[in-house]
């Protein structure tokens, strides 16, 4: 009987890296940066890497919604740079918010998609990207200028340039291990995130 | 083809329409296409003080136009009914985040519609929405469309409701199926 298999096309390396470990070097200063982050890993991490900073706007729901959310962010902010940080999981739900996003082609956000091929929120089941299904090759395929994946600290340093220094729409997929996110807690009353961030940007609710 | 030409000058609502959007000070014009909103989509096209912002589904737009809040931009989601079922739990974010949201609906499935596929959707737009804590109203004169559409964009703007506005197939006429 059927059943999802491991894609034996274009075999992608093991993971080795850690959401941890990496996560941190690579955005190294939230503040410099509006940040969106999609539910559970990715609006965890951003969390507790700024210490709950107004400047986080962290899901913990609405599945899909963090890439066009900061698309939208960053249309309407064009002087900042906008930093949408995903998951496997929910960029799956929405990919053709990548084929909108490269049409819109906003020269101040980077998304990145922290890829652990897993479904850790529910009970870590493997997602399409942990039997092989590459996005990167689909953000490529959509027309994101820059694409990059980081599968080992090598990789590193370009992610941080396109981070920090990109000018331009730049997607990032960091291919990390199965493992828990950094997670101090995040705020979980959405209309609290909406009103403490407009407050900080635009200084009234 | 719908059943009038909104290019021939006869009717004045949509170009009026894009006018009040503009006056609110509405610069994100989100959509999947459709022949109901496509004077509002050109328009957008062309205006150089405007994003306009073609979706692949229409849930993106609802995100997106949070995104806008959060920026302190305000936009307006164009769909034609069978889309407002993509959208039904991505206002889990716009009615959870309290975000202001206009959505305009171009009618398919009801009045004189002649393509049976179009009625499931079209029938739930009303009550499916407004199980999400949207608000609906409707305009179904052209008489009447600046009106509805200044009432809905003072509750969602300046009171902060999600609030759609349906366009019936009664004003942008029901499409011709031979």
């Amino acid at each position: 009987m059927a059943r999802p298999q491991q894609l034996q096309v274009n075999p992608l390396p093991t993971t080795i890296l850690d959401r941890r470990d990496v996560i941190p070097l690579l955005i190294e200063k939230p503040d410099d940066f509006l940040c969106v982050g999609g539910l559970a890993g990715a609006a965890q991490e951003l969390t507790a890497i700024s210490n709950d900073a107004p400047y986080v706007y962290a899901m913990a729901g609405a599945m899909g919604a963090a890439t066009t959310m900061a698309l939208g962010l960053a249309l309407a902010q064009p002087k900042k740079r906008v930093l949408c940080v995903t998951g496997d999981g929910e960029l799956l739900m929405n990919l053709g918010a990548l084929a909108t996003i490269a049409l819109m082609n906003p020269p101040n956000l980077t998304i990145i998609c922290v890829d652990n091929g897993h479904y850790g929120e529910t009970g870590n089941q493997d997602s399409h990207t942990g039997f092989g299904v590459d996005l990167a090759t689909i953000a490529g395929g959509c027309g994101i200028p820059a694409v990059l994946t980081i599968n080992t600290m090598d990789d590193l340093p370009e992610g941080r340039r396109l981070v920090r220094e990109g000018n331009g729409l730049a997607f990032i997929l960091l291919r990390v291990k199965e493992g828990k996110p950094l997670n101090n807690g995040r705020l979980m009353q959405p209309s609290v995130g909406r009103t403490r961030f407009r407050e900080h940007l635009l200084g009234h609710a | 083809m719908t059943t009038h030409d909104v290019t021939t000058g006869a009717v004045a609502w949509p170009d009026e329409l894009y006018d009040l959007l503009r006056r609110a000070n509405v610069t994100q014009f989100a959509y999947v296409p459709d022949a109901g909103h496509r004077v509002l989509i050109d328009r957008s096209l062309a205006d150089p003080d405007v994003h306009s912002v073609a979706l692949t589904t229409e849930e993106e737009g609802i995100s997106l136009l949070a995104g806008a809040d959060l920026g302190g931009a305000r936009g307006v989601l164009m769909m034609q009914s069978s889309g407002a079922g993509n959208c039904i739990n991505m206002l889990s974010l716009t009615k959870g985040g309290r975000f202001p949201l206009l959505m305009l609906i171009s009618m398919r499935g009801e009045f004189g519609e002649g393509n049976p596929w179009q009625f499931p959707m079209g029938q739930a737009v009303k009550p499916v929405l407004e199980a999400m804590g949207v608000i609906v109203l409707t305009a179904s004169h052209p008489g009447e469309v600046i009106e509805v559409v200044s009432a809905a964009l003072t509750m969602a703007f300046q009171s902060g409701e999600a609030v759609a506005v349906l366009l019936s197939q009664r004003l942008i006429g029901a499409k011709k199926f031979a």
